[in-house]
C-alpha cells in the first residue's frame, strides 16, 4: 500500500531515536575504556577523549588475570549452551509431540522455577554442592547454569518443534526409522534456526551471570569474567578505565553471538505461534 | 513408535511387551534430563532455602542454626525497611514493565515494515539485551554521575532537573536510575516477542480493513491490539514476575540506598543475605516475596479465566 | 454502480515489468472475469484497482473519477479475498458491520443492513459465531456479506473459491451468479479456473504474461479464440493442437499433416509451405466414422461421456464423446475433423481465417 512520505519521515525519525538510545550507553562504555587514566575525571563528560589510548586494554590483557577469566567464561558458556540446548531439545520435543500423564505438572513446575528469586538458592546450593566437589569448579557452574536456563530453552525449542508437522516423523517411521532416529536425523536438522536461537540465548545468559559465579567460586582459577570485573573494584580501588576496557572485551563475544542469532529468535517465536 | 509394516513374522511375547512399555515410557525419557536438573538444582535447594526462614542462620555465628519458628516473620512485619521495600517493588515493577512494554511494542511496530537497512537496525536495537546486567548497572551508574557522565548536565540544560546533581544520591529520585537502566536493557525482550506476534497476523486482514475504511490508527485499534492481546498478556505476566525478582541493577547502581531508599524486596534479600550475612532472615523475606508473586500469578490467571468466560 | 476505466496501465515490481499498458473498460453493472495462469498479472491488476498496489504508469478511473492517488477506502469498492480475511476476533455480525461502524452509521441502520445481507446469503443463524466456528463455505459467504453490506460502486473478487472443495465451489459459483443478478453490481472477478470464468462472466479478459490476450463474451472466447494461448486455456478438456503446414494443390490450400490432408477455403491468404497450428476441441472430433484413422491409447469414462486418448499420426490427442463407442485399447478407430470446427493459427500463434 502506498504510504505518504510523512509516514516514512516519522518512521525513520523514531527508529533513529531508538537506535541512538540503544547504542549510546555502549558507546559511552567504549569511550571510557579508551580514556587514559589522567583524563578520566577531568574530561569525564566529553563525548570523546582528547587523547584516546589503548592503555587500559593493554593492561587488562597483559597484567591482569582477565585472559584467564575470559577463557573460563568461554568454556562455561559454550558448555552450558551445548548442554542446555541438548536437554531442552529433548524435553521440548517431548512436550511438543506427546501428551502424557504429568505433562501439565511438568509445565507448571517449569513456570514456577521462573518465579522465585535465585538469591534464595545460593546458600543451600553452596552447602549441597560443596561435598560433591562442584564448588570452585567450572563443571559445577555448567550444571547450575544448565538447570537455570533449561525451562526457557525448553519453551523456545518446543515452539520450534510445534512448527514442524508431525507427518514428517510419521513418514520416517513408516520407512523404518525409530522415533529417536527420526528425531535425530530429520527433525533436528530442520530446527537448526531454533537450535541457533536457543544456544545463543543460553550462551548470552550464562556469559553474563554474576551471582552464582561469585558465590560458588572463591578461587581465581575457576572464576568467570563477571567475577573478574568485580575484582577490579577492590584490587585497584575502582579502576573504572580498566574495568570498562575489560567490559568492552567481554561484551564482544556476547554481542557478536547475539547479533547472529537474534533474527532466529524472532522467527522461532513466530513459528511456534506464541499462544496465550 | 509405529509398528514395522514389513515384518511378517509374529514377535516373541517379551519383545512386543517390551516395545509397548518403551513407547509408553518414551515421553518420560525425553523429558527426564530437564526434570532431573530442575528438581536437583532448583527445587531441592528451594526447599532447603525455604526451611532457613524458620531457623536462625547467621553466617558468622557458628553456633547458630536453631529452629526459631516464626520469629523471622514477626520481625518482618515490624520491619520498616521491608514495608518501604514493598512500595518500591510496586513502583519499580510497574514502571519498568510498562515502559519496557510500551517502548518495546512501539519498536516492534516500527520494525514490522520492510525498509532498507531493516536487518541492521533490528540487530542494533536488540543489542542491549546481550549486555550483562551488572555491566548495564555500572554503565548507567556512570552515565548518571555528573563527574564522569553526561546525563545530569543534559537534563539540567533541558530544564528537566533544577541542578546537575547525581540522581542516584537523591532518595526521592534514585529509583529512576535503575528503572531507566532496566528499560534500556529490557526493551529488546518485548520488542522481539511483539514482533514475532505481529508477524503472525495475516497481512490481508489489514488490507480488508483498509478497504472497509480503516485508517492506520483504527487498524491498530481494531486488528493489531485484539490479536496481539494474548501474547501481550502472557509476556507481561511473566515479565512482571521476573522484574520483581530482579535485584542486580538496584544493587549495582544504588546498593539499595541512599539509606535503603531504593530497596526493593528482591534487593533487600540480597542485602540481608550478603551484607548482614543473616541467611535466616533473608530466607524469610524471600519466602514473603515468593508468596506475593504466587498470589499475583493466581489472581491474574483467575482474572483471565473470568474474562474468557465472559467473552464466550 | 460505477463503470471502471483502465487506461494504459503498467506495473513494475522494482525493475521487473508485470503488466504492460493495459486498456480495459468495465461497464456499469457488468460481471467481468480476469482469467489466466498464475503469474499473469490478474491479481496485481485487481489490487491496483482496489488501491492495494501502486500504479506504475497509466490511469484508473472508477465512476469517472481518477483514483490513482486515492486510498482504498475512498474508492467506493469492496473486495472478497481468497483467504476471506475475516476478522478472527469479531463475530459474523461484527465482521459485516465493521465498515458501516467506521462510517458512523446509526446502529439501527447497521442492524438493518446486516440483517438484509445475512438474509440474502443465508447467514441469519450464524450472526453471533466467530469465524473459526464456521466452515469454508460459510466463511466465504460472510466475506461476501461483508462486501455487500457496503453497497459499493464495484465488487472485486480475488480467487474467492480457490480454497473450497469441488462440490462447494460449484454451489458457490451459482450463488455468486444469482447474487449478481439480484444486485446488478459492477464486478471484477479474478480466477485461474476457466470453468468459473465461462459460467460467471458477462465478458472475459484472458491475460497472459501481463498482456491482454483476448476480451469477449465467454462463447466468443470458446468459439473464436484469438490466439494459441486462449485456445488452449479455455475449454476442458483442452483443445488438441497439431503442427501442420499448408500446401497449395492447384489453387486449393491443403492443410497437411502426417495423418490427414484437409482442403481449406480458397480465400485463405497464406503462402505455400506456411507452418500452421491446427486446433480442434475434443468434443468436436467425430468418432466412429470418417476418413482419418487413429489408434486408441486410453479410455476414460466419466459417466456423462467418454474421454478417449488417441494417437493420430504421431500426435497424442483427446476426443470427448457423449455416446459410448465400442472401442478397445490399442485398436484403431475412424474419425473425422470437421472443417467448420477447426481453428487455424499461424507461426506466431495468432488466429487466421475464421
Amino acid at each position: 500500500m502506498r504510504r505518504r512520505p510523512l509516514y516514512w519521515a516519522v518512521h525513520y525519525c523514531l527508529l533513529s531515536l531508538y537506535v541512538l538510545f540503544a547504542l549510546f550507553p555502549l558507546y559511552w562504555l567504549l569511550k571510557v575504556a579508551l580514556t587514559p587514566n589522567e583524563l578520566l575525571y577531568s574530561e569525564g563528560i566529553r563525548l570523546w577523549p582528547s587523547r584516546a589510548s589503548l592503555e587500559h586494554f593493554r593492561f587488562v590483557l597483559t597484567h591482569s588475570d582477565f585472559p584467564l577469566f575470559f577463557r573460563n567464561s568461554l568454556i562455561v558458556s559454550t558448555s552450558t549452551a551445548v548442554l542446555a540446548t541438548l536437554v531442552s531439545s529433548a524435553c521440548g520435543y517431548g512436550l511438543s509431540r506427546f501428551t502424557f500423564r504429568g505433562k501439565s505438572a511438568l509445565v507448571a513446575l517449569m513456570l514456577i522455577t521462573q518465579m522465585f528469586p535465585l538469591v534464595m538458592l545460593v546458600a543451600p546450593m553452596f552447602r549441597l554442592l560443596t561435598p560433591l566437589g562442584l564448588t570452585n569448579s567450572l563443571t559445577g557452574l555448567v550444571i547450575v547454569y544448565t538447570a537455570f536456563n533449561a525451562p526457557f530453552a525448553t519453551f523456545l525449542m518446543q515452539s520450534f518443534f510445534d512448527a514442524i508437522p508431525r507427518e514428517l516423523e510419521e513418514a520416517a517411521m513408516i520407512d523404518g526409522a525409530t522415533r529417536f532416529g527420526a528425531f535425530r536425523r530429520i527433525i533436528l536438522p530442520l530446527t537448526l534456526p531454533g537450535i541457533a536461537a536457543t544456544s545463543g540465548f543460553v550462551f548470552t545468559a550464562a556469559w553474563s551471570e554474576l551471582l552464582f559465579a561469585l558465590m560458588l567460586n572463591s578461587s581465581a582459577r575457576a572464576s568467570t569474567f563477571p567475577v573478574g570485573l568485580l575484582s577490579f573494584v577492590s584490587k585497584f580501588s575502582v579502576d573504572f578505565g580498566q574495568m570498562m576496557a575489560a567490559g568492552v572485551l567481554a561484551l564482544i563475544p556476547a554481542c557478536l553471538f547475539f547479533l547472529l542469532i537474534q533474527r532466529y529468535l524472532v522467527r522461532g517465536l513466530t513459528a511456534g505461534a506464541v499462544k496465550g | 513408535m509405529g509398528a514395522d509394516p514389513h515384518q511378517g513374522e509374529t514377535e516373541p511375547e517379551v519383545t512386543a511387551l517390551g516395545r509397548r512399555l518403551a513407547s509408553g515410557a518414551e515421553p518420560y525419557l525425553y523429558t527426564a534430563p530437564v526434570l532431573l536438573l530442575i528438581v536437583a538444582i532448583m527445587l531441592v535447594p528451594l526447599g532447603v532455602g525455604l526451611s532457613y526462614a524458620f531457623r536462625d542462620l547467621q553466617l558468622l555465628d557458628p553456633f547458630a542454626g536453631a529452629f526459631i519458628g516464626l520469629d523471622h516473620f514477626r520481625e518482618l512485619i515490624a520491619d520498616d525497611i521491608f514495608r518501604d521495600a514493598l512500595r518500591n517493588t510496586a513502583v519499580w515493577t510497574c514502571a519498568s514493565v510498562s515502559l519496557q512494554f510500551v517502548l518495546g511494542l512501539g519498536l516492534a511496530l516500527l520494525l514490522n515494515r520492510e525498509f532498507p537497512g531493516r536487518r541492521l537496525v533490528q540487530a542494533l536495537v536488540f543489542l542491549p539485551w546481550a549486555v550483562p546486567t551488572f555491566l548495564v548497572g555500572l554503565d548507567w551508574q556512570w552515565l548518571f554521575n555528573p563527574v564522569v557522565g553526561p546525563l545530569p548536565h543534559w537534563l539540567f540544560a533541558l530544564h528537566i532537573t533544577h541542578d546537575a546533581n547525581n540522581l542516584l544520591s537523591d532518595p526521592n529520585l534514585a529509583l529512576i536510575g535503575p528503572i531507566v537502566a532496566a528499560v534500556w536493557w529490557g526493551i529488546p525482550f518485548f520488542a522481539i516477542t511483539c514482533l514475532a506476534a505481529l508477524q503472525s497476523i495475516p497481512k490481508d486482514l489489514y488490507e480488508a480493513a483498509a478497504i472497509d475504511g480503516a485508517g492506520l490508527l483504527e487498524q491498530f485499534r481494531s486488528i493489531t491490539l485484539p490479536l496481539l492481546a494474548p501474547t501481550i498478556a502472557i509476556s507481561i505476566l511473566l515479565r512482571t514476575i521476573w522484574v520483581a525478582n530482579f535485584a542486580d541493577l538496584i544493587i549495582v547502581m544504588t546498593n539499595g540506598g541512599p539509606a535503603d531508599a531504593t530497596q526493593t524486596v528482591a534487593s533487600y534479600i540480597f542485602t540481608v543475605a550478603f551484607r548482614r550475612l543473616d541467611f535466616g532472615y533473608a530466607s524469610a523475606v524471600a519466602t514473603a516475596l515468593l508468596l506475593l508473586l504466587f498470589v499475583y500469578a493466581i489472581a491474574i490467571l483467575l482474572l483471565r479465566r473470568a474474562f474468557l468466560r465472559r467473552q464466550a | 454502480m460505477s463503470a471502471i476505466d483502465i487506461r494504459g496501465v503498467s506495473k513494475r515490481f522494482g525493475t521487473t515489468p508485470v503488466l504492460h499498458e493495459l486498456d480495459l473498460t468495465v461497464a456499469a453493472g457488468e460481471f467481468l472475469v480476469l482469467v489466466g495462469p498464475s503469474g499473469c498479472g490478474k491479481s496485481t491488476l485487481l489490487r491496483m484497482i482496489a488501491g492495494l498496489e501502486e500504479v506504475s504508469a497509466g490511469e484508473i478511473r472508477i465512476g469517472g473519477r481518477r483514483v490513482n492517488e486515492l486510498p482504498p477506502k475512498a474508492r467506493d469498492i469492496a473486495m472478497v479475498f481468497q483467504s476471506y480475511a475475516l476478522y478472527p476476533h469479531m463475530s459474523v455480525a461484527d465482521n459485516m458491520a465493521y465498515s458501516l461502524r467506521l462510517r458512523r452509521t446509526l446502529p439501527a441502520e447497521i442492524a438493518r443492513a446486516v440483517g438484509a445481507a445475512a438474509g440474502k446469503l443465508g447467514l441469519e443463524a450464524l450472526l453471533t459465531r466467530k469465524p473459526k466456528a464456521l466452515s469454508g463455505g460459510q466463511r466465504q459467504r460472510v466475506a461476501m456479506g461483508r462486501a455487500i453490506v457496503r453497497k459499493p460502486g464495484a465488487f472485486l473478487f480475488d480467487e474467492p473459491l480457490s480454497n473450497l472443495d469441488a462440490r462447494l465451489r460449484e454451489h458457490m459459483r451459482a450463488e455468486i451468479k444469482k447474487l449478481h443478478r439480484e444486485l446488478g453490481a459492477t464486478s471484477i472477478y479474478v480466477t485461474h479456473d476457466q470453468i468459473e470464468a465461462m459460467t460467471l462472466a458477462d465478458r472475459i479478459v484472458a491475460l497472459n504474461g501481463g498482456r491482454v490476450q483476448q476480451v469477449g463474451s465467454p462463447l466468443d472466447l470458446y468459439d473464436r479464440p484469438a490466439n494459441l494461448f486462449v485456445a488452449g486455456f479455455i475449454g476442458s478438456p483442452a483443445m488438441n493442437m497439431f503442427q501442420a503446414h499448408l500446401e497449395r494443390d492447384g489453387g486449393t490450400p491443403m492443410l497437411t499433416h502426417a495423418a490427414f490432408r484437409i482442403p481449406l477455403p480458397r480465400d485463405l491468404a497464406l503462402p505455400d509451405g506456411a507452418a500452421l497450428t491446427v486446433g480442434i476441441r475434443p468434443e468436436h472430433i467425430v468418432l466412429g466414422a470418417g476418413p482419418i484413422r487413429g489408434t486408441v491409447d486410453l479410455i476414460e469414462p466419466t459417466g456423462l461421456g467418454t474421454i478417449v486418448h488417441l494417437t493420430l499420426g504421431g500426435t497424442a490427442i483427446k476426443a470427448f464423446s457423449l455416446e459410448r463407442h465400442p472401442l478397445s485399447i490399442g485398436g484403431d478407430v475412424q474419425l473425422d475433423l470437421p472443417l467448420a470446427r477447426l481453428h487455424l493459427f499461424d507461426d506466431a500463434g495468432v488466429r487466421v481465417g475464421d
